[in-house]
Formats: C-alpha cells, sequence, structure tokens
C-alpha cells in the first residue's frame, strides 16, 4: 500500500491544465506538417500555414492555443495499491483546475447548469473518468476539450445487422454533418461496443490516444487508416474552405458488447487536440 | 492577392467583398457571444439603446482568453457562428452588417444578408494566439457579467479574415469544397 497525499494530485492537476493548453502534443504538430506536406490546395495550404505559425506562437510565447481552453476532462488511472490521504479526491482535482485555469489565464467556459446556466467563474467541475488498474500509481491525463467540436458529436445504437458497412457510413455522415464547424482539420476518435454510455467513453478515449499509434488489432488499425483516407477524400479541408486536409487522425477503441447490439460513439476533436499526462 | 479593407464596413465596401476573398481587415470591431447577442436582441426589442452604435459595425464571434501581465487580450479565435443564428437577423436589422467567426449558417441568415447587404468573415478557428496578434487596444464596455462573453470593443489591425459568405449570398464552403472536388475527381 502507498499513501498519496491528494495535494499532489493538485499540483499535477495544475501543472497539466496549464501545459496541455499552451503545447500541442508532438504527435499532433506531425500529423498537421504531414497534412501541409501533401495538401495540393492553395486556400488549405495557406490556413495549415497559419495553424502551424499558431501553435509554434502559442508555444514560445506560454499562451494557450486557442481561446476555448475547454472543459477540463481529467483521467486518473489509479493503481489498486494506492491510498489517497489529506483530504478529498474530487476537491483536489478541482482545486487543480481552479488554479491551473487562475495562474494559466485560462477561459473560463464552465456553466453550473445545463440549462439555466451561469458561469461557475473558475472552470470547475472538471470531468473526472477513473479506473482502477494493478500497481501503485496514478497517472493523471488532462485534456482539455473545446465545444465546437464537442458539438459535432454523435452516438447511435446499431442493429447488428448494420455491420462494419454500418458503422462506416457513420463516420463518413457524422464528418459530413459537421463539416467546417469543428475546425477541421479534425481528429475522430471512434467508440464501437459497450454499453451506450460505455461507447460515448471510448470515443474519447481514442481522442487521448497518440494519432501515430495505431489500435493494436490489425483489423482495427486497416479500419482506421480506411476511414482516414475516405474522410480526406470528402474535400471539405482546412476550416471547410475546401482541401485534402479534412482529418489529421482516425482512432478506434472497442469493447464487447450485447449480442442484441453494435453501440457506436464518434468524439471529433479539432486539430488542437490536446491532452498532457504525469505518472505520480 | 488580400484586399486591405478599413472599417466600418458601408453597404458599398461590403458589395465589393466576394466569397472566397482573402482580406485584411483594420478599425474597430465589438467582440459578442450566445449571451451579449441575447440581451443585445432583448433591448433591440424593448426599443432600448445597444452598448455600441450598430451602423455598419462588425461583430467577432469570439470570448477571448485572460490577458496576461503586458498582454493587450489573451489568445482570441472565432466561436462556431451557426450558435449565433437566431440573433443574427435582429442585428443585421439595426445596421450590424459584418459578422466574423466560422463555421455553417442558416439560410434565414444568408437570406438577411442579402436583404442588408451584411458580409460573413471567416477567421481561422483554433489560432486564438495568432489572431491575438492583430488586436491593437481592447476595451471591455458592457456585460462584465458575463466573463469572457462581456462586450469588448477592439481596434484590430490587418486581421487576416476569408470572405465565407457575401452579400449576395455566394458561400465559399460550397464553392471552396465543390472546386477541389472537381479538380480530384477525374
Amino acid at each position: 500500500m502507498r499513501e498519496i497525499q491528494v495535494q499532489t494530485i493538485t499540483d499535477v492537476v495544475e501543472k497539466l491544465c496549464i501545459e496541455a493548453n499552451q503545447f500541442l502534443p508532438k504527435d499532433v504538430q506531425d500529423a498537421i506538417k504531414t497534412c501541409r506536406a501533401c495538401e495540393d490546395w492553395d486556400i488549405a495550404k495557406g490556413v495549415l500555414d497559419n495553424i502551424i505559425t499558431n501553435y509554434e506562437i502559442a508555444e514560445k510565447e506560454c499562451v494557450p492555443i486557442c481561446q476555448d481552453t475547454g472543459m477540463a476532462c481529467v483521467f486518473l488511472e489509479i493503481g489498486q495499491d494506492v491510498h489517497f490521504v489529506g483530504g478529498n479526491l474530487t476537491d483536489a482535482i478541482n482545486e487543480g483546475v481552479r488554479r491551473g485555469y487562475a495562474n494559466g489565464y485560462l477561459r473560463k467556459s464552465v456553466v453550473a447548469d445545463p440549462v439555466r446556466r451561469g458561469n461557475t467563474g473558475d472552470n470547475t467541475p472538471a470531468m473526472i473518468y477513473t479506473e482502477i488498474v494493478d500497481g501503485e500509481s496514478v497517472k493523471v491525463t488532462v485534456g482539455p476539450k473545446g465545444f465546437g467540436s464537442e458539438n459535432m458529436s454523435a452516438i447511435r445504437m446499431f442493429k447488428p445487422s448494420a455491420g462494419l458497412q454500418g458503422i462506416k457510413d457513420f463516420i463518413l455522415e457524422t464528418v459530413e454533418i459537421a463539416g467546417p464547424n469543428p475546425c477541421p482539420p479534425m481528429t475522430i476518435g471512434v467508440g464501437i461496443g459497450g454499453t451506450f454510455d460505455k461507447a460515448a467513453l471510448l470515443a474519447k478515449k481514442a481522442l487521448m490516444r497518440p494519432i501515430d499509434v495505431p489500435n493494436p488489432d490489425p483489423f482495427y488499425a486497416d479500419l482506421e487508416k480506411e476511414m482516414l483516407e475516405k474522410v480526406n477524400k470528402l474535400g471539405i479541408g482546412p476550416q471547410g474552405f475546401g482541401g485534402k486536409s479534412t482529418a489529421i487522425g482516425l482512432n478506434i477503441e472497442t469493447l464487447p458488447t450485447h449480442i442484441a447490439g453494435m453501440p457506436c460513439a464518434i468524439n471529433i476533436n479539432c486539430h488542437v487536440t490536446r491532452h498532457k499526462s504525469e505518472v505520480i | 492577392m488580400e484586399k486591405r479593407i478599413t472599417l466600418p464596413l458601408t453597404a458599398e465596401l461590403a458589395k465589393t467583398l466576394k466569397a472566397g476573398d482573402s482580406v485584411l481587415l483594420t478599425g474597430t470591431i465589438y467582440t459578442s457571444r450566445d449571451a451579449g447577442h441575447k440581451r443585445m436582441c432583448e433591448s433591440i426589442a424593448k426599443g432600448e439603446p445597444l452598448p455600441f452604435d450598430p451602423t455598419d459595425a462588425t461583430i467577432y464571434y469570439v470570448g477571448p482568453t485572460p490577458a496576461k501581465p503586458g498582454q493587450v487580450i489573451g489568445s482570441a479565435g472565432p466561436t462556431t457562428s451557426g450558435r449565433m443564428d437566431a440573433y443574427a437577423p435582429t442585428m443585421m436589422s439595426v445596421g450590424a452588417r459584418g459578422m466574423i467567426g466560422k463555421g455553417a449558417r442558416l439560410p434565414e441568415v444568408v437570406e438577411a444578408m442579402k436583404e442588408h447587404s451584411g458580409v460573413y468573415f471567416g477567421a481561422i478557428g483554433g489560432a486564438g494566439a495568432l489572431l491575438a496578434k492583430c488586436i491593437k487596444s481592447a476595451e471591455l464596455i458592457a456585460f462584465e457579467d458575463l466573463g469572457a462573453e462581456a462586450l469588448r470593443k477592439l481596434y484590430v489591425e490587418d486581421m487576416p479574415l476569408v470572405v465565407i459568405i457575401d452579400s449576395e449570398g455566394n458561400n465559399l464552403y460550397e464553392q471552396g469544397r465543390n472546386a477541389y472536388l472537381a479538380a480530384h475527381n477525374e
């Protein structure tokens, strides 16, 4: 049994909120540069050049890449031999978010009630996802999620007879409907299987996986590659102005499911696909 | 080639802009998002004055991050314009003509643009650090309680924009994509 002070979680969450918003992950930077190299449409090249200049400015000047610094999605993989001490874990995470968004000059984009609205003023509460794993360490990942892209996400409960073709059509249909709204070139997280809620969680987790790491199952790795190519034939292009670069990455995560179903969720992210992790 | 334009956006100036034009915009613009638009449209319905003169005005759909010490403004890229579709025709009916944002607009907004010589400009979504460089001054003028959604008066210089929908209703989202597909499908 290892004891971890919740204050440590607060400190790590604060730091990750700030860093995730200022530094675009290398895999995402590389994917944008690859798109720029492959792009043959003039207006699209210009947009991609500006997107590259933008994340370079953010990194150099330590300012947010995008003004939508997101809802703080905090993932914790907690070793089962860990015992948290010194306070409440949820409170500690929210305190980290509160400090990170204040000290990092990040935008406070959270309202206290979905219908009655009212900004909470400190970007809390975080969306917290916990998972119990082996060992005695804790992996903390902060993925600030913007809502221009979140709003273009979709979920569908397919009949098993819809098969693989149903999934493929749904991905293309969702990207088509999203069009210019989610700030393409986008990243696409696909969750297939599980239950209604687990499919959505898988889709969000798919966006946390580096986009240069394929699914370990060759069947899904091939599907990721095929669907990314198909998405990039839609012609939507960077910002929707036309071009090849509609998406920079497409990750699929799966779970077993029920004999009667085939849930599929698609979580869309923009080119500012942010996440940063630290192991305690 | 980029067209340099200076505000205010008169009807004459608006009519010279065509979908697909790259422009560098200089002048005074006003920031507003969902909550600010809702309040302004309520004021218009009651016949009350707006916090700024809407005549020939350009509104930037943005909620910036807080300025760090020494900065004029924080990161300031466009938000999704579709959320302002419910309010944009009302804003144009009182004289506002330019809109800066990103993403698709509803047909009723395009119809109002044709009627009032409106122009919808796109700024690059997700390029907030870059766009902040064009903002030379920022002043909070109303709705301070809305935080990031408060109404600000900005002075911008050479802000890089693309005309997405022009005053005749031509739409770059359709034209650009169709042109790309036509050039790539043998």
